[in-house]
């Protein structure tokens, strides 16, 4: 009892900590409709600032509420910076060209911080209070922890009079419902765009220097707290902030109950219940439907077969990587094998999220399914290649058909978190099931048998994965693709002809997925190892940035995508130190010169 | 008998009855309109007779069959089409695209996953595009067509299955004017020629008494008068609604 009471409480604490972080991302959402990737960034820079100022501050109460103060300043005049740059020439663009760009700013942040602060962990040096704890029912319990639990209120109050009772507050909730309307009115969207953005940076700021004195500053705590921040959102009700409340104490008292109760599956927990809550309440706890952002550009590209020129460039494509081999040494040629690799997933993918219309943040779990289902068999029953290869596809086919039995009916962004949030699953399964999957170890020696040297894996990587993605591509043109695109285009115009726009979206789910899963088995045999980053969420971004660099509109586009992007990588990886922050800079250009992708240029 | 028959048909959103106890068949080959000022509960008896809204009480009958809670795309096959008052198609195909993928859909070959779409049903398409009036225009994409012509494209769509019923929510609503009475004169054709009965509602009185064979007029939810165009000029109920009373 008293310990489950000490569980709560800290719960509570790790709930203030998810709002602070969350609270700041759902207001940008509401009012400019942008899913901002960077949020975690920001959160990220907030603790890297404070930790600069602190550290050099006494180490007094006051002077560390001043240091956090100004860490949000900091970091919200850095948000209002990237607003007026960047998002602002992209607001008219679709939601996931937006999240595309800011995940281009995620990774130029990761290597402007490593170059500005180093790769180690900062940790602050605490000062006695931040040390000293409090008598609770006979139990210690860190006074800092109380702190935390009272600023989650605090600040939710403080917001909701802001909101409520100024007129910028009345601004930016009539800007959440229609901003054309606000705009309509007279009122300068441009400042009040970036006003708000300020505000929700700030608030990731402060977020980011008060998670000091309980961890230390590091450069992987942006993705985490961003897919933090995302699933308390999504669960809250995108742009409700007393949603977002809610859902952080719901998620931080699971977290620290869940650690006594099952402490191995503590992270599947977390997104077994978003998934659970979507299922039931599609827009989240508190949300509601959201009404389109007007005037946002929701022309569909129409899809035109590709014209000579393009047939003739996939011939000598084809051609030359069949010479390849040949003529190169064995880097470049496993370049080449992850490059064919590279394009059946990002093909699978486009298949979704073009056609099919389903945007996925979590399509590597489909890849690592197949990579597992290939690997284990392999390692526990030794079968042979081909079978393993077999199994890979049919298995994250049979997966995909029934996570996607649960989901297709719901879209855009929320299909998207869903998705997510199973490639969480998956990867913590991976992760956390050890005896099993090897843990973070892997699976390793997963050979393929001799006959099978590197070039005889190119070419056979290269036929199935060309030849998948020509079968996808021949699929999409049939009667099944127009019917798919038009479930798409317009659902209640397909089931007026007759079509069954779910059973669609299925098939084109579980045909993605299995594609996916065949690329998955592939790898596992070239790299001769699998390993949970197979699953996570930077793999599944890979996936995402292919598709749309190369235009989601075309078939050949995720094709491009695929080898542009991984040959960027490689090239870059080897080239130069700051690579992320050189692919993040093409990325953000990209979205900003060729919002229809390298495909769509070629086109123009 | 009557292509459709609709008895007590019942709808409330929250505490508002938007249709009440709505009853009328439709006859083979008629041109019925429905009319009404905003509000009245046309579009939600339309969506309730489409599938798309499920009623509260109240049947529907396909000729005799009950179709009332069947989704959408049931009552497609069984003969009903229809057209949305905001227009709907696939704005990422070319005109004569969606008419193929309507073809292949009536056809049952939606399924089929070789052989390309486009290269289905060209005449049968074509043929359609023609009797609406698009037929320079199939080639070019259906997102780039002025909002009259997606009204044709709509029909030609809708048109695709063979209905034996079809649903017609405002059909001139936002066409210019100067098309309005081509474009229903049009409809009108192929519903004497075909057998195909149809329902519409519609603002514009002028069309609505020049081609209805017979008029329904919903007012607060309910059916206040039935009749032909010179019944319904005279109906003193209908003119209070539309004019007002001293009242």
């Amino acid at each position: 009892m008293i310990a489950s009471l000490i569980q709560l409480l800290t719960g509570m604490a790790e709930a203030s900590s998810l709002f602070l972080v969350a609270a700041g991302l759902t207001v940008i959402f509401g009012v400019t409709r942008v899913v901002n990737f960077a949020h975690g960034s920001l959160f990220m820079l907030g603790a890297y600032i404070g930790w600069s100022i602190l550290s050099r501050m006494p180490r007094d109460p006051e002077y560390f509420a001043l240091g956090v103060i100004l860490a949000g300043l900091a970091t919200a005049a850095i948000g209002a910076a990237l607003e007026m740059t960047l998002l602002r020439r992209i607001y008219r663009a679709p939601e996931l060209l937006q999240l595309l760009a800011t995940f281009g700013v995620v990774l130029m942040v990761q290597d402007a911080t490593l170059h500005l602060w180093g790769p180690e962990d900062l940790t602050l040096p605490r000062g006695r209070w931040l040390r000293s704890a409090v008598v609770i029912l006979g139990e210690r319990f860190p006074l800092y922890d109380l702190i935390l639990i009272a600023l989650g209120p605090i600040v939710l109050a403080i917001i909701w009079m802001i909101f409520t009772r100024t007129r910028w507050g009345t601004l930016v909730r009539a800007a959440t419902q229609d901003r054309d309307m606000v705009s309509a009115l007279g009122v300068d969207q441009r400042r009040l765009f970036t006003s708000v953005f300020a505000m929700g940076s700030g608030l990731a700021g402060m977020a980011g220097a008060l998670a000091l004195p309980e961890a230390s500053a590091n450069l992987q705590m942006d993705l985490t707290a961003i897919t933090d921040a995302f699933v308390v959102v999504v669960i809250g009700g995108l742009g409700s902030i007393s949603g977002a409340y809610l859902a952080a104490l719901l998620i931080g008292i699971l977290q620290a109950v869940g650690i006594i109760w099952l402490p191995k599956s503590t992270l599947v927990l977390v997104f077994v219940v978003m998934a659970a809550v979507l299922i039931v309440r599609p827009n989240g706890l508190r949300g509601r439907k959201l009404t389109a952002a007007r005037g946002e550009a929701d022309t569909i590209a129409s899809i035109k077969p590709a014209s000579p020129s393009l047939k003739l460039a996939a011939l000598a494509t084809l051609a030359i990587a069949i010479a390849a081999p040949f003529v190169i040494g064995p880097f470049a040629l496993s370049v080449l094998t992850e490059m064919a690799i590279a394009i059946l997933f990002a093909a699978s993918l486009h298949v979704m999220m073009g056609p099919g219309g389903m945007a996925s943040f979590g399509h590597a779990a489909w890849f690592g399914i197949g990579a597992y289902a290939a690997a284990l068999p392999v390692k526990l029953l030794t079968v042979s290649m081909p079978i393993a290869l077999l199994i890979a596809p049919i298995a994250a086919g049979m997966v995909a058909l029934a996570v996607g039995a649960l989901v297709v009916r719901l879209n855009g962004v929320t299909l998207a978190m869903l998705t997510l949030a199973f490639a969480q699953i998956v990867w913590a399964v991976a992760f956390q099931w050890s005896d099993v999957t090897g843990g973070d170890n892997g699976i390793l020696g997963v050979w393929p048998p001799s006959w099978a040297g590197p070039q005889a894996m190119y070419f056979l990587a290269l036929s199935l994965c060309a030849g998948g993605a020509l079968l996808l591509r021949k699929m999409l043109y049939a009667p099944w693709g127009f019917a798919l695109r038009a479930s798409r285009d317009s659902t209640q115009r397909a089931e007026a002809i007759g079509l069954d726009t779910q059973r669609l979206r299925l098939t084109a789910f579980t045909l993605a997925g299995s594609a996916a899963g065949l690329a998955g088995g592939l790898a596992a045999f070239t790299k001769g190892s699998v390993f949970p980053t197979t699953i996570s969420i930077g793999h599944s971004v890979d996936a995402l940035v292919m598709v749309l660099l190369g235009g989601v509109q075309t078939m050949a586009g995720p094709i491009i995508g695929a080898i542009v992007y991984t040959g960027l990588f490689d090239a870059l990886l080897l080239a130069t130190d700051l690579w992320r922050f050189v692919l993040g800079a093409a990325i953000v250009a990209i979205v900003l010169i060729v919002p229809q992708g390298i495909a769509g240029l070629a086109k123009r | 008998m009557s292509i459709l028959e609709v008895q007590g048909l019942t709808k409330s959103f929250g505490g508002v009855a938007a249709v009440r106890g709505v009853s009328f068949t439709v006859e083979p080959g008629e041109m019925l309109a429905l009319i009404g000022p905003n509000g009245a509960g046309k579009s939600t008896c339309f969506n309730m007779l489409g599938g798309q809204l499920p009623p509260d009480s109240g049947q529907v009958l396909l000729q005799g069959q009950n179709i009332t809670f069947l989704p959408p795309r049931h009552i497609c096959r069984l003969g009903v089409g229809r057209t949305f008052q905001i227009t709907q198609i696939f704005a990422s195909m070319s005109v004569r695209e969606n008419v193929q993928t309507a073809l292949l859909s009536h056809h049952r070959q939606s399924w089929k996953l070789w052989r390309a779409a486009d290269t289905h049903h060209i005449t049968e398409a074509e043929a359609l595009l023609y009797k609406v009036g698009l037929a320079t225009q199939a080639a070019r994409p259906s997102a780039e067509l002025a909002y009259g012509d997606l009204k044709r494209l709509e029909l030609a769509i809708a048109l695709a299955g063979q209905p034996r019923l079809l649903l017609m929510d405002e059909p001139t609503a936002g066409v210019a004017p100067a098309e309005r009475a081509g474009l229903m004169d049009l409809v009108a054709n192929l519903a004497r020629e075909g057998q195909m009965a149809v329902l519409f509602t519609e603002h514009d009185m002028e069309i609505v008494f020049s081609c209805a064979d017979r008029i329904l007029v919903m007012d607060h939810g309910s059916l206040i008068a039935e009749g032909n165009a010179t019944s319904i000029r005279a109906n003193p109920q209908v003119q209070a609604v539309y004019l007002g009373t001293a009242a």
